[in-house]
């Protein structure tokens, strides 16, 4: 498999920094810069905050076994929810979709040694730690209980001290992306190896181009609507008090302006993953390449004009809430590409039912479901009555764990044998799959259900007559919950003793492949040089046999230049 | 079925899909029942959409439970698939197909909402035969004080008022008004032309409502999910909600904001009454409340 990448004379090999040959186990716990160590750190940081999330969920759950508050008291059942929320989404998605996969991931992908500014990338996820550590802090002071969204005047008046530890941690959180995606962009489009088209960069690098430019154009906006209400609690300023000539929905515009395009900076990069896994494990190149990496684009665009159909119900005029409804509605389309794309990627391949592939495919599936629910949503009269509720709920969870879960899940068992030199066991991966796969419909498939029945979303006590529904989703989770085993043991497992890997186990054409497993400090003795697209199966490329005789066949004509290959027949 | 040509295996499969889509379009019963004017309107919106996603989702789920194990790679095939690297046909045809979809449900969503009085809350765009006083009674001194105008200079006129407004083809001054509050964790209704002050609200069958929200303390949400209405309710900002019961019963009050640790007891019930036994009520009540 190294036949094609050719190991010329033409690449600088690296002299500007000392660095041992290999990383010990405690580099990984010390301030590194090394882009493979950082993304690692990302990704197992992250994962602790998954668990620890995952059990406040399952504590939430248990609450709702019955309708009366008798297992949580109401205050610490809300200091669960909002911090459920805000562990999920700000120390677990986020950090390991983009910082955990795109840090490790990205100049692998693109051929370069680092990222572009690695000391600044180390800082960036040196917040995380301490971010996390405020957040659990809180607790100590009752945890904040107004909801990951924190509107006034409820967060004014609700556990002042603990809502300033929450507000200090997503500050944090949110700089460390500002300076991540400062990273990603420069790095993207300066670093990668002179011979790699724009057409051939693989399409989780444009994912996360469109990701940073998302962050770094909407998280702004959330500091300053945070810093607002940081000074509202603590030093006397009414920005938000509307008593004192505060106005409460400017919150909600400043926090939605971010937190919308923050659903797609969670769903975006695993975008990403999914192009990068489809294709390697059916055996057949992506279908519509350009299609799929213009609409990363278009969300990203059109996702940060939506922001107000979060506020259908608040004081918004009625302009506001048709215009917000039409763009909303109009995101579903370049999605709907990418969707249309995988399914067209399958028609002709020859697919494995790897544990990456089964959650790549799971996702496929369960994204299909989050994204009609999101266009009912995204309607104005419809959202009058199910804004709120567990119908909105059940949408998010099947957007953000039957997406981006699955979706890292997906690129963990795809790039776990890069990653760590060793293989993953398949058997528990597919109970892990299986048990995932059940456990998610049968948690947030009877929310929607009950949304539109009449129960209201972030509620400890709710009306018997939904008792039912209730014991469905309760036992949901727990599936949900034990479903994590599997995995665990799996990974530390495999980490420490699983076959070793090599350095190419799914026959892939991506560049982070023609290094070794892991790859060494500076990724390439010899930088490689692209002579085809990131997914031209079936084209003769790689270790496979060939099935289509008519194929360019340069398998082993190393000398190929980058410009003669068929990366695209859409031109 | 090797006799069959993929045509017309093709149009079997839209035809099946058509009608299992429009059957659960139809049938899905995953609403409560309709007791308001908007009601219907809504649910019709909402069967379009299901008729409409269903036919969607099986064609995306089919496909994929097809492919995958039509596709499937047999034990000892180590080749590739096909080289397909896109076709700009299909693709032209699914990115037009949902935005033509897309496109139309927006058209209707903005027609059902102006049908449910969505462009015409009191502040909003229409035209109004009167100005409503912006010193109704509240029960409560800070609720008043979190009155907007109480210290600003803004004509009455500009005054920001969100909410659902008269529905079309109705005038804009309601039969009844009721004036409600929402604080941690109770409603509070009164009703300004006779004094009443309740826990619970009384509406009269078949006659127009409106509700003028005023919080107290923090944000609240009030809806009736057998009325698909919803409104927050807002310190320091107007909002109201106008509607026709149309049918008599009880039905839920829930509050759909998160306002506090108890949110999810903050509920109430509205009683919708034949027009007579609402005047019954109303009578008993004022000699009550005046007693």
């Amino acid at each position: 498999m190294e036949t094609q990448i050719i190991s010329n004379t033409t690449s600088p090999t690296s002299t500007a920094t000392e660095h041992p040959a290999a990383w010990k186990w405690y580099d990984y716990f010390r301030f590194n810069v090394d882009h493979k160590v950082i993304g690692i750190q990302y990704l197992v940081t992250s994962f602790v905050f998954y668990l620890i999330g995952g059990l406040m969920a399952m504590a939430l759950r248990t609450e709702l076994y019955t309708p009366d508050p008798d297992v949580l008291n109401p205050n610490l059942y809300n200091a669960f929810m909002t911090n459920h929320g805000t562990i999920m989404i700000f120390l677990w998605i986020v950090p390991a979709a983009i910082g955990g996969f795109g840090n490790y991931l990205i100049p692998l992908m693109i051929g370069a040694r680092d990222m572009a500014f690695p000391k600044l990338n180390a800082i960036a996820f040196w917040l995380n730690p301490p971010a996390g550590a405020l957040l659990l802090a809180s607790f100590l002071f009752g945890g904040s209980q107004s909801g990951w969204t924190a509107y006034p005047p409820l967060s004014l008046i609700t556990a002042n001290t603990a809502q300033t530890l929450w507000i200090l941690s997503i500050v944090l959180v949110g700089t460390s992306s500002i300076l991540g995606s400062v990273n990603f962009v420069v790095t993207i489009l300066k670093m990668k190896v002179p011979s790699m088209q724009w057409s051939q960069l693989p399409l989780f690098c444009w994912a996360i181009l469109a990701t940073s430019v998302l962050a770094l154009l909407s998280t702004p906006v959330l500091a300053a609507g945070l810093v607002l209400l940081l000074f509202d609690i603590n030093f006397g300023t009414s920005f938000f008090k509307p008593d004192a000539g505060g106005n409460v929905v400017l919150y909600q515009h400043l926090f939605w302006f971010y937190s919308h395009p923050a659903v797609y900076l969670m769903i975006l990069p695993i975008f990403g993953i999914m192009s990068e896994v489809i294709p390697p494990h059916a055996r057949k190149p992506i279908f519509g390449y350009k299609a799929i990496a213009y609409s990363s684009l278009a969300i990203c665009i059109v996702g940060l004009f939506v922001w107000v159909h979060h506020m259908f119900t608040s004081g918004t005029p009625p302009w506001m809430r048709v215009f917000f409804t039409v763009s909303t509605l109009i995101v579903a389309v370049p999605t709907g590409v990418k969707i249309f794309g995988w399914v067209a990627t399958l028609w002709g391949g020859k697919i494995r039912f790897t544990s990456a592939m089964l959650f790549a495919l799971g996702l496929l599936s369960m994204f299909v479901i989050g994204g009609l629910g999101g266009v009912t949503l995204g309607t104005a009269p419809f959202d009058l009555h199910v804004h709120d509720t567990y119908y909105v709920v059940g949408h998010f969870h099947y957007v953000l764990f039957g997406g981006s879960v699955f979706g890292i899940y997906a690129g963990i068992y795809h790039w776990f044998p890069k990653m760590t030199g060793r293989m993953m066991n398949e058997r528990l991966g597919q109970l892990h799959f299986v048990l995932t796969f059940i456990g998610t419909h049968l948690t947030f498939l009877p929310m929607h259900k009950l949304g539109l029945q009449g129960m209201p979303r972030r509620v400890a006590m709710y009306d018997p007559q939904f008792v039912n529904l209730n014991h469905l989703c309760t036992v949901g989770a727990f599936v949900l919950g034990i479903s994590v085993l599997p995995f665990f043991i799996n990974a530390v497992w495999s980490w420490i003793a699983g076959a070793k890997a090599p350095d190419n186990p799914w026959n892939a054409l991506t560049l982070e492949w023609t290094t070794s497993s892991p790859p060494p400090v500076e990724n390439w003795e010899v930088l490689p040089v692209v002579t085809h697209g990131p997914y031209d199966y079936g084209m003769g490329y790689g270790v496979s046999h060939d099935s289509n005789p008519d194929a360019n066949d340069s398998s082993d004509d190393s000398s190929a230049p980058p410009a003669s290959n068929p990366i695209l027949a859409l031109d | 079925m090797k006799q069959i040509p993929a045509s017309i295996l093709t149009l079997l499969a839209g035809i099946v899909i058509t009608l299992v889509s429009l059957w659960v379009g139809q049938h899905h019963g995953l609403l409560p029942e309709q007791a308001s004017e908007q009601a219907p309107l809504v649910d019709r919106f909402f069967s379009v959409m299901v008729t409409i996603g269903t036919a969607l989702f099986l064609v995306v789920q089919g496909a994929l439970i097809i492919f995958i194990i039509k596709f499937r790679r047999r034990s000892g095939d180590e080749t590739d698939g096909l080289p397909i690297e896109g076709s700009i046909p299909l693709e032209i045809l699914w990115t037009a197909v949902p935005a033509i979809i897309v496109i139309g449900l927006g058209i209707y969503s903005v027609d059902v909402y102006a049908q449910m009085g969505g462009f015409a809350p009191a502040g909003g765009m229409v035209a109004h035969h009167h100005t409503r006083p912006h010193h109704w009674f509240t029960p409560d001194a800070v609720a008043a004080s979190l009155e907007p105008n109480s210290g600003l200079m803004a004509a009455p006129a500009t005054l920001a008022k969100y909410g659902i407004g008269a529905a079309a083809g109705q005038t804009d001054s309601a039969d009844l008004t009721v004036n409600v509050t929402g604080l941690q964790y109770a409603w509070l209704f009164n009703y300004p032309d006779s004094g009443i002050v309740s826990g619970e609200l009384h509406v009269p069958l078949g006659q127009s409502v409106q509700l003028n929200f005023t919080a107290q303390d923090v944000i609240h949400s009030f809806w009736i999910p057998q009325f698909r209405l919803k409104q927050d309710v807002i310190p320091g900002e107007n909002t109201e909600l106008h509607f026709v019961a149309t049918k008599v019963g009880t039905y839920p009050v829930v509050c759909a904001e998160l306002c506090g640790g108890y949110h999810g007891s903050m509920r109430t019930q509205i009683i919708v009454h034949n027009p007579d036994e609402f005047a019954v009520w109303l009578q008993q009540n004022q000699i009550a409340s005046h007693a």
